[in-house]
């Protein structure tokens, strides 16, 4: 079943490469998503045995972040059904050189979305530190060509920036995975397995010297990648040029994976008893992640960059969360389910305002509720979630971080935490309460197509929003078993 | 055998100080393909007890792709770019060397500081593979060409895979051959980068790709029409 999971992307995205007929290709895109969730939802009834001496191996942890990653990709890609084909309506009078929606081969985007899928999912299925490696690395290159979508002069840098920061930052956790090699003890012979379990069964025999560097080599190259600050800097500009669908997959689905690579060796950590240095590290990037995003949240212009920063925000929290331990680990993995949702929504959402307005800059779009009646009910709702607003499930995991932080006599982390969520919440009400009151009439927006909002546009962030609220209100007893068993690996 | 290894280890760190102080870009392309060769032979002549197939097959792979492979699609991007050589970079070429002299000498310090490692193909591996990741970063960090910040991850990706041949830590082929396709896909895509941004720019300089920030306001202009 696993390789099921793994083929049936991976070959649809070939197919659709070569595909000629737009309509066959999208249908191939939501089918191809469809089957995957189907497959995915499946593993919660029956758990797939290992495969290959235990590479591919779905325990809990891999499950959670394989369940969000696939609920996001669907939603995802019916939202892009409806993107791409306004988009080729677009296409022939779009005449300006740089403007959002030029000419562009659809295939190869479609492809690469696909493969982007795949890798994703071996990151979360596989045991094996290298693989994990080599998926990480694939799921930079599956993913660059779908920032430069839009092939303007600024997606083009975004793009650069993205794959030169997370090649390096990726290439670090190599080292590390090298270095945690050496921690091993030296009388192994032959080929050393670099799976996961082996190192937490033998885990008291590592040398704790090479594996503290090995953390730190692992937290600061998957740290890259997942956008925890001040690594962050790839990641405001990636999310704001790339289309929306796929900032949300790059914020909901990669940046947990990565997340779940540093997690990975936080567990040998644990099991070699370096849990303490390990914990602190996470605890303080972590905070610095929050500092940064409440810094530059404050004043900003581009509300694609806000939610880009809400996302190393958000990170911050779910790396502060595990770092504090107990409790608050399983509210971090909470904590991931639920941004994924919220900050998935989110930038559909976004992605409808960017349409309708044409400018990502907060001060020329006002009126949203008037203009776009249902984007905006959405984009208020998201507001409210995202910032941990009662009874969005952002608010219940957020609080239980705050509750254990107390409980383990860890004043100075809450008081800050709490002072820097008070002040996003400020800057972030801020953006987004203009931009959802207001005249509409103010600004002289061209009167374009796409001022209708589409059923397709709406209906995946409707559901990512009802998930949350429901979230908030009531976890159901399958979730709630597994966030306690993902708990578990990690130290909670 | 051991002499002729030192020797290979020795060669490669000076080829870092010679990328240093290059700046035209092809013959920069050379050098780090001939960086490639050495490092997929040094495996080769680490192997204590036996050179098993694998070790020969990942060492063929290596120099098939480092040496032959990338550096011709590197070429390539370089003649359609255009550009011969990194006129002005954020730090000059003489002060590059002192630099390099220094990350040098950091390095063999950071080795004699590493914990006690019982397998170890010769003493001065350890600081060779520090010193060429260190070398990589910096050519990425100092030099404006886009290409040229292909070259420096080149010269770092090296450096850590001869950290792994000297340790003498296998990944195993499988994983081995993974990394590779993994590298030389980047260097695919990132060649496909560069020939947009010498299409779009009509210049491959990254100093001048700063139009993205949260301070600067000439992001807006675009987006307002």
């Amino acid at each position: 079943m696993i390789l099921l999971l793994l083929l049936i992307p991976f070959v649809a995205g070939i197919t659709a490469f070569f595909i000629r007929h737009d309509f066959a290709r999208r249908v191939i895109l939501v089918s191809a998503a469809l089957l995957h969730f189907c497959i995915t939802v499946s593993f919660y009834f029956k758990r797939p045995g290992p495969l290959w001496d235990g590479w591919l191996m779905l325990d809990a942890p891999g499950l959670l972040f394989l369940s969000i990653t696939s609920l996001l990709f669907l939603m995802a890609s019916l939202y892009a059904v409806n993107y791409l084909r306004r988009d080729k309506q677009h296409r022939g009078d779009a005449d300006t050189d740089d403007f959002f929606f030029k000419t562009k081969p659809e295939a190869l985007f479609t492809a690469c979305l696909l493969f982007f899928l795949t890798t994703m999912s071996i990151v979360t299925v596989t045991q094996h530190l290298g693989i994990l490696w080599v998926a990480m690395e694939a799921t930079t290159l599956a993913s660059a060509p779908l920032i430069y979508y839009h092939r303007s002069h600024h997606s083009l840098e975004a793009t650069w920036k993205y794959l030169l920061i997370c090649s390096v930052g990726i290439a670090l956790a190599l080292l590390g995975n090298l270095l945690l090699v050496m921690a091993c003890p030296m009388d192994v012979t032959g080929p050393i397995p670099l799976l996961i379990n082996e190192f937490v069964a033998n885990g008291t025999s590592l040398q704790p010297q090479w594996l503290r560097m090995a953390f730190i080599f692992f937290i600061v190259g998957y740290g890259t990648k997942m956008g925890l600050a001040p690594m962050h800097t790839w990641l405001p500009d990636a999310h704001s040029e790339a289309p929306s669908f796929v900032s949300a997959l790059l914020s909901g689905a990669l940046l947990n994976c990565a997340f779940l690579g540093i997690l990975r060796i936080h567990q040998i950590c644990i099991a070699a008893g370096e849990a303490a240095f390990s914990q602190e590290l996470l605890r303080v990037f972590g905070m610095i992640s929050i500092f940064f995003a409440a810094v530059f949240i404050i004043g900003q212009k581009d509300y694609k960059r806000m939610l880009a920063y809400s996302s190393v925000e958000h990170m911050g929290i779910l790396a502060l969360g595990v770092g504090i331990g107990g409790e608050a680990v399983f509210a971090s993995m909470f904590h991931a389910v639920n941004h994924s949702l919220t900050k998935g929504m989110l930038f559909l959402v976004a992605g409808n305002i960017l349409m309708a307005y044409g400018s990502r800059i907060t001060d020329s779009v006002s009126g949203v509720l008037k203009r776009l009646t249902f984007s905006g009910i959405l984009w208020i709702a998201g507001f409210f979630a995202i910032t941990g607003t009662p009874p969005s499930g952002l608010f219940v995991s957020e609080f239980l971080i705050l509750k254990t932080a107390f409980a383990e006599g860890r004043y100075v982390t809450s008081a800050l935490y709490l002072i820097l969520l008070a002040v996003i919440f400020a800057g972030m009400a801020l953006v987004f309460l203009n931009m959802a009151q207001g005249d509409s009439k103010k600004h002289n927006h061209p009167e374009n197509i796409f001022l209708r909002e589409r059923l397709l546009s709406i209906i995946p962030p409707a559901i990512l929003c009802l998930i949350t609220f429901i979230l908030g209100l009531y976890v159901p007893d399958f979730l709630n078993k597994m966030l306690t068993d993902v708990a578990k690996c990690f130290g909670g | 055998m051991d002499n002729f290894r030192d020797l290979l280890i020795v060669l490669l760190m000076l080829i870092n100080l010679m990328l240093l102080a290059s700046s035209r870009i092809r013959y920069c392309i050379k050098i780090v393909a001939f960086q490639g060769l050495i490092v997929g032979l040094v495996p080769i002549f680490a192997a204590e007890n036996g050179i098993g197939i694998g070790i020969i097959l990942t060492a063929l792979c290596v120099i098939a792709v480092k040496c032959v492979l990338l550096p011709i699609l590197l070429q390539r991007s370089q003649i359609i770019a255009d550009v011969r050589r990194e006129v002005d970079p954020f730090v000059g070429y003489t002060a590059s060397i002192f630099i390099g002299i220094a990350a040098l000498v950091i390095s063999f310090w950071i080795s004699t500081r590493l914990p006690q490692m019982e397998k170890q193909v010769s003493h001065i591996a350890a600081p060779a593979a520090i010193f060429t990741v260190l070398s990589g970063l910096f050519i990425i960090m100092s030099r404006k060409i886009a290409l040229t910040q292909v070259l420096g991850y080149l010269v770092f990706e090296n450096g850590i895979y001869l950290f792994g041949g000297a340790m003498l830590l296998e990944n195993g082929f499988i994983i081995e051959l993974g990394i590779l396709l993994d590298v030389f896909v980047l260097v695919f895509v990132m060649g496909i980068a560069v020939f947009h941004i010498s299409q779009e720019f009509n210049h491959i300089d990254t100093d001048r790709l700063s139009q993205l920030g949260d301070w600067n306001a000439e992001l807006p202009e675009e987006i307002k029409k």
